[in-house]
C-alpha cells in the first residue's frame, strides 16, 4: 500500500525499489538510463551540477565522482583497516565493492536486494534506503600510504606524492581517527543513502577490511558550483569562497588531476586521479560565539553577512591581501601567500553531541583534493598552523592521506584495478 | 502485485528447500507448486489456504488485513508453540518458517494479540514426517549435536556443584576460582537453552535485565547475582547460599529438559549464528562480565559451541556451497588463534582479566568476531538449499 504511494510520489528519479521491480538485478542500471528518469551529470567529465537533488551521478567516467561534482548535502566518510594478508583476496573484495557500488549509485540494491530471498538467510542488501531516490550518491574510494607497506607488494608503487603528512604546529592527532589503508567517501543528498552506502559496503568487506574510523557530515562547507551559494561553515562565515568548480576544466587539470610527470614511474596508475587530505578540524563553538562580531571578521579577514574579503563589496570580488590583517585566515589561506597553491575543497560541518563538558562536539571534517600535496595542502597548512587567528578556536584532531585513483571506466573495470594489475 | 511476486518467490524457496531435504528423490515439481501457504488474517477470521500440507520445511505467507495488530502461531495439539510471529500490523505482511513434522496442528490468528485466537486445525503429511524426509546426513548433524548439547549439559552440572559448594561454604576465592569453568557448558550451548524460554532469565541474566517492578533483592538469581556478591560486594551470605542452591536446582531443570528440545539443521546454524552475536553484544563489550571480568572464557565458550555446530552441519553445507564452508574454516581458525594470545595454556580456560584488554585489542578481537559471524549468517540457507 505504502510502497504503490512511494513509487507514485518518486518523480523524476526512480526510486530504489522501483528500480529493482523493473528489471532485477542485471537490469537495473539500463532500465533507469532507458526511463530517462536520470539527470545524467553531463559531459562525460562528470563535471557538470546536478540540479535534481534525487538524480543519479554516473559512477563510470575517466575520473572518479565525488570530487568535481556538485557538492551533495550530505557526508559519511569511511576510513578501512586492510585485515586480510591475501592480496588476490583484497582485488577480488574491491571488484565487488565496485560493483556494488554501481549499483548503489544508480538507486539499487546491493546484490540480491533486500527482500524475497531464501528465508533462512540474510538478505544481501541492508533494506534502509528501499524506496529512496539515488540521491546523487558519489562513492570515491582512496589508498592510504600503509596500504604500500609491503604486504600487499605495492611498495614500488607508492607514488612519490603520497607523503607522511608532517607535523603541523597545534596538531593534536587521535590516532583512532586518523590514518587508513583504505577510504570511501559516501556524498549524497539523503543522509540515510549515504549511511546506506557505507553500511553495506562495510558488511560485504567484513573478513578483509574493518572499519577503522567513520565521520558523518551534516552540511556541506563548500561549493564546486560557481553560481551557487556559498556555505557557511559552524562559525557563521563563507569560506572558500574561490574554490574549483567542477565546470572550471582548465584549473581542474592544473591543481587536481594527476597526469602527466605527476603520473609517471611509481605513480602511472595514478593517472587521472587526485590526492585526497581528510581532517577533522574540532571548533570550539562556544568560546567563538561570545567573540565579538569586529573580531570575527578580522580573523577571517571578510565581512560576516556577504563574505565579502577586507575593503570589497561582494563574496567574489578579488581580495586584497595586503588590506587584512597578518593572521587573517584568509590572507593565509590564499594562493598567492603559498606560492599559487590551490585545492578543491570538499569538506562537511559535522556535530557528534555534545562532548560531556556541555559543549558541542562539532566542527569541519575537511577535505581537500588536490594533484600533489606537497604543492597543496602542505605549503597552506603550514602557513595556517604557525599563524591563522583561527587556530585559538579549532583544533586538527584527526588527519589522514589517501591517493585517490583514476575513474571506473566502464561495468568490466574496478576500483584499483591499474595499481593492481 | 507484490503479492504474487511474493507467492512464487515463497513457492521456489520452499521447492528448493524441499529439494534439498528430500535429497531430489521424489516428485519436488508437485510440491513446489503445493509450496506456498497462504494465511489471510483479519478481524474475525484466520483463512488458511490449504488444511493439508507436506511436512518438513514449512513458510506461512501471513497477511493482515484486519484493522487491529495480530498474532499469528502454529500450534500442537497440546497448544505447545511451533512457531509464531507477533506484531504483524494492519495491511502488512510476514513470512513464517519453521521445520515441522507431520501431524495435527492448529493455526490460530490472534487479532489485538489477545485471547486464544481465531483458529484453524491443518495436517501435515505423510512422506514429510522430518525423520523420513532429512537426508541421513541431516539426520545425523542433529543426533550428534543432540548429543553433544546433552554431554555438555551433563558435565555442567558436577562443575556448577564445585562453584555452589564454595559459595554454601562461604569460600569467597574458591568460589571466583570455580565460577568461569561452571559457565563453560552452559555457554556452549546457550541457544538451545534459550529455546526453552524460562530457564535463562532464572541463571544467566544480568542486572540490568531485570524488568521494571524487578526487585534485584528478591528477584534476581543465577550466576551473575553470585557474581556481583563475589567480586563486588565481596560477601557470602545467608541469600547467597539459598542461591547457590536455585542454581544447583535450576540447572537440573535444564539437564533435565534440554533432551527434549527441538533440534533441526536450520536451528544449529541460526543457534551457531547467534553464539557470535552473544559475543559480539555482550563479551566484545565486557557487559557480560563485567564484575568477574572473565568474558574471554564465555567468549571461546561460544565460539566453542558455533564450531561445534558448523563441523556437523559442513557434510551437507559444503555440498551447497563449499566456498563459504573454506572460509568458515579459515574465520574459525583465525578468531582461535586471536583468542589463544590471552591464554597462556592452549589446554586451559584461564584467560586474561577482559580488564585487562585495552582498546585496541578489544577493537582487534570484534573484527575478528564480525569476520565471523559475517559468513556464519549464511550457514542456515547453505544448509536448507
Amino acid at each position: 500500500m505504502s510502497e504503490e504511494n512511494q513509487e507514485q510520489t518518486a518523480g523524476a528519479a526512480p526510486s530504489r525499489r522501483k528500480v529493482i521491480g523493473w528489471g532485477g538485478a542485471g537490469l537495473a542500471l539500463g532500465a533507469a538510463a532507458a526511463g530517462g528518469a536520470v539527470a545524467l551529470a553531463g559531459d562525460g567529465e562528470g563535471t557538470a551540477p546536478v540540479a535534481d537533488t534525487g538524480a543519479a551521478v554516473p559512477f563510470h567516467g575517466p575520473h572518479q565522482a565525488g570530487i568535481a561534482t556538485a557538492v551533495q548535502d550530505r557526508l559519511h566518510f569511511a576510513a578501512f583497516d586492510v585485515k586480510t594478508k591475501d592480496r588476490a583476496e583484497l582485488v577480488q573484495l574491491l571488484k565487488d565493492w565496485t560493483r556494488a557500488a554501481e549499483r548503489m549509485t544508480a538507486g539499487a540494491e546491493v546484490g540480491e536486494g533486500a527482500y524475497g530471498g531464501l528465508p533462512e538467510a540474510p538478505p544481501d542488501d541492508t533494506g534502509e534506503a528501499l524506496g529512496l531516490k539515488p540521491s546523487r550518491l558519489t562513492l570515491t574510494i582512496g589508498f592510504g600510504p600503509t596500504l604500500f607497506d609491503g604486504r600487499f607488494g605495492l611498495k614500488d608503487k607508492r607514488p612519490g606524492a603520497l607523503v607522511e603528512l608532517p607535523k603541523f604546529p597545534g596538531d593534536n592527532l587521535d590516532p583512532a581517527r586518523s590514518g587508513g589503508d583504505l577510504c570511501v567517501q559516501a556524498c549524497a543528498d539523503d543522509p540515510q543513502v549515504a549511511v546506506h552506502a557505507i553500511r553495506n559496503l562495510a558488511r560485504i568487506g567484513f573478513g578483509k577490511v574493518a572499519v577503522r574510523w567513520s565521520q558523518l557530515g551534516f552540511g556541506k562547507t563548500s561549493s564546486t558550483t560557481p553560481d551557487a551559494q556559498t556555505p557557511r561553515n559552524l562559525f557563521g562565515f563563507k569560506d572558500g569562497t574561490r574554490n574549483i568548480a567542477g565546470t572550471e576544466t582548465e584549473r581542474l587539470a592544473k591543481h587536481v588531476w594527476v597526469s602527466g610527470k605527476d603520473a609517471a614511474g611509481a605513480a602511472a596508475w595514478m593517472d587521472g586521479g587526485s590526492y585526497l587530505v581528510a581532517r577533522r578540524i574540532r571548533m570550539n563553538v562556544e568560546t567563538w560565539d561570545r567573540t565579538p562580531l569586529g573580531e570575527q571578521e578580522d580573523i577571517f579577514g571578510r565581512d560576516k553577512r556577504e563574505g565579502a574579503p577586507v575593503g570589497k563589496a561582494k563574496e567574489h570580488d578579488e581580495p586584497f591581501l595586503k588590506a587584512m590583517k597578518p593572521d587573517s585566515h584568509v590572507r593565509l589561506a590564499h594562493p598567492d601567500t603559498n606560492g599559487g597553491a590551490t585545492i578543491l575543497r570538499r569538506g562537511y560541518s559535522f556535530t557528534d553531541g555534545t562532548d560531556g563538558l556541555g559543549r558541542l562536539d562539532a566542527g569541519l571534517f575537511f577535505l581537500a583534493y588536490q594533484k600533489d600535496v606537497r604543492t597543496g595542502f602542505i605549503p597552506v597548512q603550514t602557513s595556517l598552523g604557525r599563524a591563522d587567528a583561527l587556530n585559538e578556536y579549532i583544533q586538527h584532531v584527526g588527519s589522514a592521506l589517501f591517493a585517490v585513483p583514476p575513474g571506473v571506466r566502464d561495468k568490466d573495470d574496478w576500483w584499483g584495478r591499474a595499481l593492481f594489475s | 502485485m507484490r503479492a504474487v511476486r511474493f507467492s512464487v518467490v515463497t513457492a521456489a524457496a520452499t521447492a528448493a528447500a524441499l529439494t534439498a531435504v528430500t535429497g531430489c528423490a521424489e516428485k519436488s515439481d508437485a510440491k513446489g507448486a503445493d509450496g506456498a501457504v497462504t494465511v489471510i488474517a483479519k478481524d474475525d477470521s484466520c483463512e488458511v489456504s490449504k488444511k493439508e500440507f507436506p511436512a518438513g520445511h514449512v513458510t506461512l505467507a501471513v497477511e493482515n488485513r484486519g484493522s487491529k495488530v495480530t498474532e499469528v502461531y502454529v500450534l500442537h495439539p497440546d497448544d505447545r508453540i511451533v512457531t509464531e510471529r507477533e506484531n504483524i500490523g494492519p495491511g502488512t505482511k510476514a513470512t513464517i518458517t519453521a521445520e515441522i513434522k507431520a501431524g495435527d496442528y492448529t493455526i490460530a490468528c490472534k487479532p489485538g494479540m489477545v485471547g486464544d485466537g481465531i483458529r484453524q486445525q491443518v495436517k501435515l503429511t505423510g512422506a514429510g514426517a522430518a525423520s523420513a524426509k532429512r537426508s541421513p546426513e541431516m539426520d545425523a548433524a542433529v543426533a550428534a549435536y543432540r548429543q553433544y548439547v546433552q554431554a555438555q549439559a551433563d558435565a555442567t552440572l558436577p562443575k556448577v556443584k564445585v562453584f555452589t559448594d564454595a559459595v554454601r561454604a562461604g569460600n569467597i576465592e574458591a568460589a571466583k576460582k570455580a565460577y568461569a569453568e561452571s559457565r563453560i557448558g552452559w555457554e556452549r550451548t546457550e541457544p538451545v537453552a534459550e529455546s526453552f524460554g524460562d530457564i535463562d532469565p532464572k541463571v544467566d541474566v544480568r542486572e540490568d535485565g531485570l524488568e521494571e517492578g524487578q526487585d534485584p533483592a528478591k528477584d534476581w538469581t543465577g550466576w551473575h547475582r553470585l557474581e556481583k556478591a563475589l567480586w563486588k560486594d565481596k560477601k557470602l551470605g545467608a541469600a547467597e547460599k539459598q542461591l547457590a542452591d536455585t542454581l544447583d536446582k535450576d540447572l537440573a531443570d535444564w539437564v533435565k529438559r534440554v533432551g527434549k528440545a527441538e533440534i533441526t539443521p536450520t536451528s544449529m546454524a541460526n543457534g551457531a549464528k547467534e553464539l557470535l552475536d552473544e559475543v559480539a553484544t555482550g563479551k566484545v563489550t565486557g557487559e557480560e562480565e563485567r564484575y568477574s571480568h572473565t568474558d574471554l572464557v564465555d567468549f571461546k565458550a561460544n565460539v566453542e559451541g558455533a564450531q561445534k555446530s558448523f563441523d556437523l552441519l559442513k557434510p551437507v553445507a559444503t555440498k551447497n556451497d563449499p566456498k563459504l564452508v573454506a572460509e568458515l574454516d579459515k574465520q574459525f581458525a583465525s578468531l582461535n588463534a586471536l583468542l589463544d594470545k590471552y591464554r597462556a595454556d592452549k589446554n586451559s580456560y584461564v584467560f586474561t582479566s577482559y580488564e585487562k584488554v585495552g582498546p585496541p585489542a578489544r577493537k582487534e578481537l570484534s573484527d575478528g568476531v564480525n569476520a565471523l559471524a559475517e559468513p556464519l549468517s549464511k550457514l542456515a540457507a547453505a544448509v536448507v538449499k
